[in-house]
This record gives C-alpha cells, sequence and structure tokens, in this order.
C-alpha cells in the first residue's frame, strides 16, 4: 500500500479523499472551510480591537487552527516520506505556454524560480507573492468562502450562492493567465 | 488533546493535497489553460461524491459523533460579494497556484516563497475587515 501512497494520486482517488476529510469534519460536528483560519489569525494577533470584523470568539476556531498545523505537517510529511522523485506529470502544452512566459517546468509541485528561498532574492517575485496572497485573503473573505468552503462543502449542498462564487474564482482565475500574466512576467 | 484528532485530520487533508497534486502552481495553470482534466476530475469526484453525502445524511438525519444533529448552513443570498469576491479570489489563484489550504501544505511542502503569499493573504484578510461596510454585498 505504501508503494500506491507514493506514487502521484490518481483524480477519482484524491476527490474521494477529500470529501471524506469533508465528512470527518462534518462527523466532528463541524464544517470544511479553511480561509476563515485567515480571519481567525487576525483576531488572535489582537485586530478585534481595532476593527470589528475581528472581534469575534476566536477560541471557538481553535479546531481549525490545529487543522491548519496538521496541513502544514501533512505537506512535509508528504513531501519527505511519501514522494518519488519521478517529475509531475503536466501536460506538454503547459510546459510549452509557461516555457514562453520565461518559468521554466523544474518537475517539481511548485517552481523554485518563484518559490524557493533564493527566489526571494528578487523584489518583483516577492510583490508578485505579496500581491496574489493579498487578493486570495481578500477575495475569500468577501465571497465568504474559499475553494473548501464554496466549491467542496457549498457545492455538495447544492448552493446556489456558492456556485455563483465559484463562477468568480473561474471568471478571476482565467483574467489573471491570460490578460494579467502576460503582462507581469 | 481534545485537539489532537483536528491535527491528525489537517495532516491527512495535507497528504492528500500534497499527493493529489491541487496544491501544485502547475497544475492549476494547467487547469486554467484548459490543458488537462486533472484538476477538474479532482474537484468533480468530490463535489459529486459530496451531493450523494450530504443528501444522504439529511434523508436518514445522521447525528455527529456528540449525537447532535447535522446542520448544513444555508449560505446568505447576496450575489454581488460572492461574484466580486470570487473574481478577486480568482486573480490571486492564479497568480499564487494557491489556495488558503495549499498555502500552509505548500509551506510544510519546504517552498519558502509560501510565507510571502500566506503574509499576503492575511493583509488581505484585514484589509477586507477594515473596508467591509463601504463594500457592495
Amino acid at each position: 500500500m505504501i508503494e500506491f501512497i507514493k506514487q502521484p494520486w490518481p483524480w477519482y482517488f484524491s476527490g474521494f479523499m477529500i470529501i471524506a476529510v469533508m465528512l470527518v469534519l462534518i462527523f466532528f460536528g463541524k464544517s470544511f472551510g479553511f480561509s476563515s483560519n485567515l480571519r481567525t489569525m487576525c483576531s488572535m494577533a489582537g485586530a478585534g480591537k481595532r476593527v470589528k470584523f475581528f472581534d469575534f470568539e476566536w477560541k471557538n476556531q481553535i479546531w481549525n487552527l490545529m487543522f491548519l498545523v496538521g496541513s502544514i505537517l501533512g505537506g512535509f510529511i508528504a513531501t519527505n516520506y511519501l514522494s518519488t522523485p519521478s517529475p509531475l506529470k503536466l501536460s506538454p502544452e503547459t510546459i510549452k505556454d509557461l516555457d514562453q512566459l520565461g518559468v521554466r517546468f523544474d518537475g517539481g509541485l511548485n517552481p523554485s524560480s518563484l518559490f524557493s528561498l533564493a527566489a526571494m532574492k528578487d523584489i518583483k517575485t516577492i510583490a508578485i507573492l505579496l500581491i496574489g496572497g493579498l487578493l486570495v485573503g481578500f477575495g475569500s473573505r468577501y465571497a465568504g468562502g474559499c475553494t473548501s468552503g464554496h466549491a467542496i462543502s457549498g457545492l455538495s449542498n447544492l448552493q446556489i450562492p456558492s456556485l455563483v462564487a465559484v463562477i468568480g474564482f473561474f471568471i478571476g482565475g482565467l483574467i489573471m493567465t491570460f490578460f494579467i500574466i502576460p503582462l507581469i512576467f | 488533546m481534545k485537539y489532537i484528532k483536528y491535527i491528525i485530520a489537517g495532516t491527512i487533508f495535507g497528504i492528500i493535497m500534497n499527493k493529489s497534486e491541487a496544491v501544485s502552481w502547475y497544475r492549476i495553470q494547467e487547469m486554467f489553460r484548459f490543458q488537462s482534466f486533472h484538476m477538474y476530475g479532482i474537484i468533480g469526484t468530490a463535489v459529486v461524491l459530496g451531493i450523494i453525502a450530504v443528501r444522504l445524511i439529511k434523508k436518514f438525519n445522521v447525528k455527529d459523533a456528540t449525537g447532535s444533529a447535522i446542520v448544513f448552513h444555508e449560505k446568505d443570498k447576496a450575489y454581488t460579494k460572492y461574484i466580486l469576491g470570487g473574481i478577486i479570489f480568482g486573480l490571486g489563484w492564479a497568480l499564487t497556484g494557491a489556495c488558503p489550504g495549499p498555502m500552509f501544505v505548500n509551506l510544510g511542502s519546504g517552498y519558502a516563497g509560501m510565507a510571502i503569499v500566506i503574509i499576503g493573504a492575511l493583509l488581505g484578510t484585514y484589509l477586507y475587515g477594515t473596508v467591509k461596510n463601504k463594500l457592495p454585498h
């Protein structure tokens, strides 16, 4: 079984496992939504004293922060103990498109030219990551959820608002991919 | 100790997100360029199974671990925030290749640059809190 786990997982097994996690959280009496942790972290840092939005009982959200801590651990375990050295099987068209943008495919999960410690010497890279993160944080709170809260939990419960949010995710993603990334990369 | 089960669930989530490659910047680019079925397959499988599971839970009034009824919250119906917030989120998702969960999974996977993305996401969340009342919802 460990050999199976070490391979990249097929999409149907991955989708099944994501729902298994959602159901485990539901069974614990909670719900699957990751981005609310960002609000909780702002509250923990004392943002509730200045901004009303962060003035709430964040201690009720400690379980979700523990889930977050686990997710970091999971990334570490998967990378260091459950991986094979074979490169990610990215589509050749994507490799070619990204190459034209100056992002060489290096076989990892993420391009080290953008995310490695060495890449942090470049002020432009830092600006891209900071602004990108800012958009994700702002947008997920504005929309009241992210991929887990809307695309997984919300769509599972047939919520039209979640469908609208997911359509928004795609409009934004397509604008960034086809119009903005070619200008800034 | 009551939190240990959430750490374990989170750890499994992190492993899933890493092994499914859903945390991959490359995979997100591939998805937005419609050049592979991989990400659509993951999200599609999850949503179909999720719909069935939620239906069954409601139909059989399944209780949670504490014996309480499982309640699914209805999202409030004010569409401006979902579409505008969604678009802003999507812009950032395509740029960083990471939604909030994967940012942390990738940090654990050894991508130091994700710390910058996380700082950005916290700033963005804070910024939303400060301007919330001025925005159309």
